[in-house]
């Protein structure tokens, strides 16, 4: 789907992203970094609508650089920002950019009628759409990158100002594009926690850097860690300290964390497994009691623990019960009308 | 084809999509996602959308019932004068019309210039002001394609503007017997005169007006540039040919695009001009001069637009 070679955007004084070597695939892939780590820059210079300061990019088989029309063709673009005038109703707009896609004006009729009844948009579509809920806002936007049937959708940040209900609504969407109307996503967002769940594939960049780009499995089975917290004994003063040096002494992988915490290291699969039971058995050997064992994706939590804006999801929380598939979508939750 | 579901629940509820919501069903039925395989007419097909969309909404139409008022309203009194023209010709056998169709929009500058203020910004601001270009953009159309689809729109608009009173003289003119040669042949150069005068402030009003995305803004601009060059180039013209400088008075009106388009029709359209006696372009020699420079500075326009979008959007 997209295929991107030592990809670089300089603006001055910034370099938005910096030589950029990752290829996508067909399905729905989460593309995360902070603020500023170039996503909406990357998805500029895949329309083509930016030129690349070096390197090169190819969608759906064509060159970003020369074949931007017949790539803007079969692709979906939806903003991060507002995009809508308040003056005109949904349907009209939606009408409209489908007329801007080529779309002639019954196909654009009916394309319009389909997609905004697929988005979970009603009787509002004939209202104005300065009157919309932040919700019902993105989902017009998302209607009108899809109004042409593309092949592959670019949302920017798509959940950008949703409260959790309308999050887990559009992230249900996203993950419909996909699984029943059949069109590749690439979705952005500063969030992990929340790509984590509808993507097949997550890419994290970071400075315009690429981090890491691998399917979700490899992203919950390799990225947990194990923190734990005992108590002290009379034998232990330091049941911390105690704990870290018998898994040491036992070959595993661990370090300390604050005054209190050992993180160990759980790798995928049975080895985890096997983790788990040595971490237990070590605890209760030493005599010491467990106080809490928290699972953590650690390397999520490195990404973002330095730059987001306060609500990193991972290390605050309580991490969901072990290395589980993502969580399943709510499916109806994006059809559901409105009483 | 609107009853054909409400028929037969039984059947409705056989099929398997297209036709939904049996009557008294509370449950949403899901409709499948249909994907589209007809044709894809793509950028000119575009382009000629965006102008239709473009030119009715200069008009109001297809808008609010609030933003149709002062379009319309500005028509009805661009169109009045015709009106009673007509209606003084046919009662009192006039031989001619009181006015050349060339003269009419010179006359009524002040309303077309209003109704230019308000549908250029109408045109670009509200997708500057609402950042809706990055829509256009992610799409087959080009940068160039937007901005000549806005400039022939607005062109249209003004040209149906400023044509629709010249179709009502003509008529008018017909009904009254006038001659029918003599009449043609005004009512033509009316026409040309309006295709020139609506392509010149097509580009220059709309280059203003995409200057800002306050539409506000955009209009006392707008007014500004229609109306201050052409008040300074019209009292320069009095001054200097009470200088007894006629040519130069001439000359002068190459100030500003009332004045300029004024000279080409004098030059070329057959008709008077507003300039002061004597300092009329000709054909051959000064005639000429604003010929070019009214190609000139809808080109440079143009071109100025096409620039100022190179790098909206992105
Ligand atoms: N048009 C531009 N001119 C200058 N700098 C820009 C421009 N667009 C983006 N940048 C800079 O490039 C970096 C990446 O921006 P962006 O791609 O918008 O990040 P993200 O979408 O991940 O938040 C930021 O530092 C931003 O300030
Ligand atoms: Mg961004």
């Amino acid at each position: 789907m997209i295929v991107t070679e030592g990809l670089s955007k300089r603006y001055p004084g910034v370099t938005a992203l910096d030589r950029l070597t990752v290829s996508i695939g067909p399905g729905v892939t989460g593309l995360v970094g902070a603020n500023g780590a170039g996503k909406s820059t990357l998805i500029k210079l895949l329309l083509g609508l930016a030129p690349a300061s070096e390197g090169t990019s190819r969608v759906l088989d064509k060159d970003s650089a020369t074949e931007g029309a017949a790539i803007r063709a079969q692709v979906g673009y939806m903003p991060e920002h507002d995009c809508l005038p308040p003056d005109v109703p949904a349907t009209e707009f939606v009408v409209h950019m489908a007329r801007m896609s080529g779309l002639p004006r019954a196909a654009a009729r009916e394309r319009t009628a389909d997609t905004l009844r697929h988005v979970g948009l009603y009787e509002e579509r004939y209202r104005p759409m300065g009157g919309y809920s932040t919700g019902m806002k993105q989902r017009v936007k998302l209607a009108q990158a899809l109004v042409h049937d593309p092949r592959l959708v670019l949302l920017d940040e798509p959940t950008n100002g949703l409260d959790p209900a309308g999050r887990d609504e559009m992230l249900a969407l996203i993950r419909r594009v996909h699984a029943d109307f059949g069109i590749s996503v690439l979705t952005t967002s500063h969030l992990l926690g929340e790509l984590e769940r509808v993507s097949d594939h997550v890419v994290v960049i970071d400075g315009g850097r690429l981090l890491r780009s691998e399917p979700i499995g490899g992203f919950t089975s390799s990225t947990t860690s194990l923190a734990v917290e005992v108590t002290d004994s009379d034998a232990h003063p330091n049941g911390a300290t105690a704990l870290h040096d018998a898994l040491v002494a036992a070959g595993v992988a661990v370090r300390r964390e604050g005054g209190r915490l050992v993180m160990v290291d759980i790798p995928p699969g049975e080895a985890g497994e096997r983790g788990y039971d040595t971490v237990r058995d070590t605890v209760t050997d030493l005599g010491l009691g467990l106080i809490r064992m928290e699972q953590r994706r650690r390397r999520i939590a490195e990404v973002f623990s330095t730059r987001t804006d306060g609500t990193p999801a991972d290390p605050t929380h309580p991490a969901t019960p072990a290395p589980a598939a993502p969580a399943p979508v709510a499916q109806e939750g994006a059809g559901r009308r409105a009483e | 084809m609107p009853n054909d579901h409400a028929a037969d629940p039984a059947t409705t509820g056989g099929t398997p999509a297209g036709t939904a919501t049996a009557r008294g069903d509370a449950r949403i039925h899901d409709i499948g996602y249909r994907g589209y395989d007809g044709p894809r007419l793509g950028r000119s097909h575009a382009r000629r959308a965006l102008v239709e969309q473009s030119v009715r909404g200069a008009f109001g139409i297809g808008r609010s019932a609030k933003s149709k008022i002062l379009p319309m309203l500005l028509l009805a009194i661009m169109v009045l004068p015709a009106v009673i023209m007509v209606a003084v010709a046919l009662v009192t056998n006039l031989d001619d019309l009181p006015l050349e169709y060339t003269r009419y929009a010179v006359m009524l500058q002040p309303v077309l210039g209003l109704y230019i203020a308000l549908a250029a910004p109408q045109m670009v601001s509200l997708d500057l002001r609402y950042r809706t270009i990055p829509l256009y953009f992610s799409r087959p159309l080009e940068r160039t394609d937007y901005v000549a689809s806005k400039l022939a729109a607005l062109a249209t608009a003004i040209f149906l503007f400023t044509s629709l009173p010249l179709v009502v003289l003509y008529a008018g003119a017909l009904l009254a017997e006038l001659d029918a040669g003599d009449q043609t042949v005004g009512f033509l150069q009316g026409l040309a005169g309006a295709v020139v005068f609506a392509l010149l402030h097509a580009a220059i009003a709309l280059l203003v007006a995409s200057l800002t995305p306050r539409r506000g803004f955009g209009v006392a601009a707008v007014i500004a540039v229609l109306t201050v060059p052409y008040f300074a180039a019209t009292s320069l013209q009095v001054i200097l040919h009470d200088l007894g400088n006629t040519a130069a008075a001439g000359w002068v009106g190459l100030l500003s695009p009332g004045t300029l388009m004024d000279g080409v029709q004098g030059a070329y359209l057959g008709g008077d001009t507003d300039f002061p006696p004597g300092s009329d372009p000709s054909a051959g020699g000064m005639g000429l001069a604003y010929l070019l420079v009214t190609v000139g500075l809808t080109a440079l326009c143009s071109f100025l637009l096409v620039r100022r979008y190179r790098k909206e959007g992105i």
